[in-house]
């Protein structure tokens, strides 16, 4: 059915593009970051576990599904979920895997030409010298943060050139192009981050401070805190570190294993790649920004300002410290390195868009990358003209983590119980260079659907902090039944859990101004006059029944309950109308692509019938 | 550093890239086995 002839030159270069697409800025930013604010070195623990039992598995399944749709000539999920099974409505849960590609790639592309302004710069040395708050407002005025529409010339056109590079390679094809790039970028980006850690370890006592030693770093990042084995939140955050940081979900690791023929291996291959994800992600990522940070800024700093952001307003002012030629050096290294990490993924994301209009519609491949290029430049113009509204974030968390999930939770359960795992163990193990355990096989059955399941629910109906004893209490106080106390700060418009002992008042989460964090009397909180419950900053809190949600929490996010519905405010569009009006036009972007798999599906049955 | 931290360091650190260099050496090593032209697909399409 379909013309399309693309395919790998060798097999390292698939590997190396599998491992390419995985190792993204989220192995040297979110990794470390998750690992700070879950325990330091306990993180590994739940880390490892959820590779071995939800990341492998899912990395098979992903690979198997690929090899067994392209041995029918499809290369992107929609009909590769439908060679699974002919249920005609499986191929639309297929939508995710190009629509997520389309929504990630428009914000990380753009992240990506940061890196390559900030690589520049690095080179050109504009950040010797500068203090940190400048170099955090350069960040702003670079993403032209200040304004109320966001009009970033510079980032705007390095933004095009980094888009028009994608373009580029991925009209030159797999072989040609994605699998050169890998090649060169891959152990390129290995040498950096090496560079990188043996600079993070070799620094120890800066005499900054107090405590700014990167080894005080290391130990944080590695002190077994194994109380926090317990904490159910720690394995969630392990859980979706592994989703985020392995790829999968996504559609492009079925894409990529489309193009293998069918007697060639994907067990050892997954686990090669995987584990090269791991890699740089354990060995490379813990061991670059955290320490460094520390080393300069001190662990308290750290642990209160750790973040993504870190990577580009802190990260050209800790590399000035070494001294200008290792500034020089380190800087051009650390956003090299981004920048190698973005381009591999970001070129992944391209594929399944490339795979599909090939597939369906016989396009060539320069014509699928330009039009790929102009629907990618006009997603992410939004992300950038309104970076400061929250589109931005907006666009991360709809594509790039609730869809990574739903998709994923579809397609093992697709794949385990609708497939069948007689068929789906024969898929993976089917020419496999490995012996692959048996053990796995419940495993992909039971245990890594459940692993998603629990993933999904628990950020669908999460409660306000989510710890396990948070979910009970939620639960007591949505039934009536409550002994916990939560409150709904009317000003900030989200929850707060408030313990009272003997007068004394502890309270956690939410952000009511003033109060955050510390333990209060309840006596200081209330207006003499009027008896209200009052915030810091003036604002009522009100004791309110039902569910008390998180903020992040998926049916929080699409319904605005704790803040409500408010597109306007004083005659001014909200940042909320701004988010809103993206999610619209996000949903638009499903349905275009539902549509354009629906014309294909139509076209196939056409020629079957012709 | 403390020596329980420096420990699962060295011991996590030390496994992922012992399991990494594993498995890609494996992958060096394994015999490339097919030759069938009729699922080859290793050449692009033509522009």
């Amino acid at each position: 059915m379909s013309k399309n002839t693309e395919g790998w030159g060798s097999r390292v270069g698939l590997i190396l593009a599998m491992a390419g697409n995985a190792v993204g800025l989220g192995n040297f930013l979110r990794f470390p970051v998750q690992a700070v604010q879950n325990g330091g070195g306990t993180f590994i623990i739940p880390y490892l576990v959820s590779f071995l039992l939800m990341g492998i598995p899912l990395l098979w399944v992903e690979w198997a599904m690929g090899r067994y749709g392209g041995r029918y000539g499809d290369h992107s999920t929609p009909f590769i979920l439908d060679n699974i099974t002919k249920k005609r409505l499986w191929k639309y849960f297929g939508v995710f895997g190009i629509f997520t590609n389309l929504g990630v790639m428009a914000y990380y592309t753009y992240i990506e030409s940061w890196t390559l302004t900030y690589t520049i710069k690095s080179l050109k040395g504009d950040f010797l010298g500068m203090p940190i708050d400048e170099v955090g407002a350069f960040f702003d005025r670079y993403v032209d943060l200040g304004s109320a529409i966001n009009v970033p010339v510079w980032a705007l056109i390095a933004f095009t050139v980094t888009l028009s590079l994608n373009v580029y390679v991925l009209s030159k094809g797999l072989s040609g192009g994605v699998e050169k790039v890998a090649k060169v970028a891959m152990p390129l980006l290995i040498l950096f981050g090496a560079f990188l850690a043996v600079m993070a370890i070799s620094l120890g006592d800066t005499g900054r401070c107090l405590d700014c030693d990167s080894h005080l770093g290391l130990n944080f990042l590695w002190e077994p805190q194994l109380d926090s084995l317990t904490n159910p939140k720690v394995w969630l955050a392990a859980a979706g570190q592994i989703f985020f940081t392995l790829s999968v979900g996504m559609g492009t690791i079925q894409c990529y294993s489309s193009y293998l023929k069918q007697k060639d291996d994907i067990a050892l291959n997954a686990m090669s790649a995987g584990w090269m994800n791991g890699f740089v992600e354990i060995v490379l990522g813990a061991s670059v920004v955290i320490p460094i940070a520390v080393g300069y800024l001190g662990l308290d700093w750290v642990k209160e300002n750790a973040g993504f952001m870190m990577a580009f307003k802190t990260m050209p002012f800790l590399f000035d410290q070494f001294g200008s030629v290792v500034a020089v050096l380190g800087g051009v290294a650390w956003f090299g390195l981004l920048f190698i990490a973005g381009i591999t993924s970001s070129l992944a994301m391209g594929t399944p868009w490339m795979g599909f209009v090939k597939d369906e519609f016989n396009w060539g491949r320069k014509k699928a990358a330009l039009l790929l290029g102009v629907i990618i430049f006009f997603l992410a113009l939004p992300t950038i003209f309104f970076f400061g509204k929250g589109v931005f974030d907006e666009y991360d968390y709809w594509t790039g983590t609730v869809s990574l999930v739903v998709f994923a939770l579809a397609e093992v359960i697709l794949f385990a119980w609708v497939f069948g795992m007689d068929k789906g163990w024969k898929e993976i193990t089917d020419g496999a260079d490995i012996q692959v355990p048996r053990f796995y096989r419940p495993v992909i059955k039971y245990v890594t659907p459940l692993f998603i399941l629990i993933i999904f629910s628990s950020s669908l109906f999460k409660p306000l902090n989510g710890e396990l004893d948070d979910w009970g209490d939620a639960f007591s106080h949505w039934t009536g039944s409550s002994t916990e106390q939560f409150y709904f700060d009317r000003g900030s418009g989200q929850w707060l859990k408030i313990r009272i002992d003997s007068d004394e008042l502890l309270q956690w989460g939410g952000a009511a101004a003033g109060w955050q964090g510390t333990g209060r009397r309840m006596s200081e909180l209330e207006d003499q006059g009027s008896g209200r419950l009052l915030d810091g900053s003036g604002s009522e809190i009100i004791q309110r029944s039902g569910w008390p949600w998180a903020n992040d929490a998926i049916i929080n996010q699409i319904f605005h309950i704790n803040s409500g519905v408010q597109w306007y405010a004083n005659g001014k569009p909200t940042n909320m109308l701004f988010i809103d009006l993206s999610r619209f036009l996000l949903i638009g972007v499903f349905v275009g692509i539902a549509f354009m798999v629906k014309v294909a599906s139509n076209r196939r049955k056409k020629m079957l019938h012709s | 550093m403390s020596t329980s931290a420096l420990l699962l360091m060295v011991i996590v650190q030390g496994s992922v890239a012992a399991a990494t260099i594993y498995f890609f050496l494996k992958v060096l090593k394994s015999p490339v086995r097919h030759a069938d032209k009729e699922s080859s697909n290793h050449e692009d399409r033509a522009e």
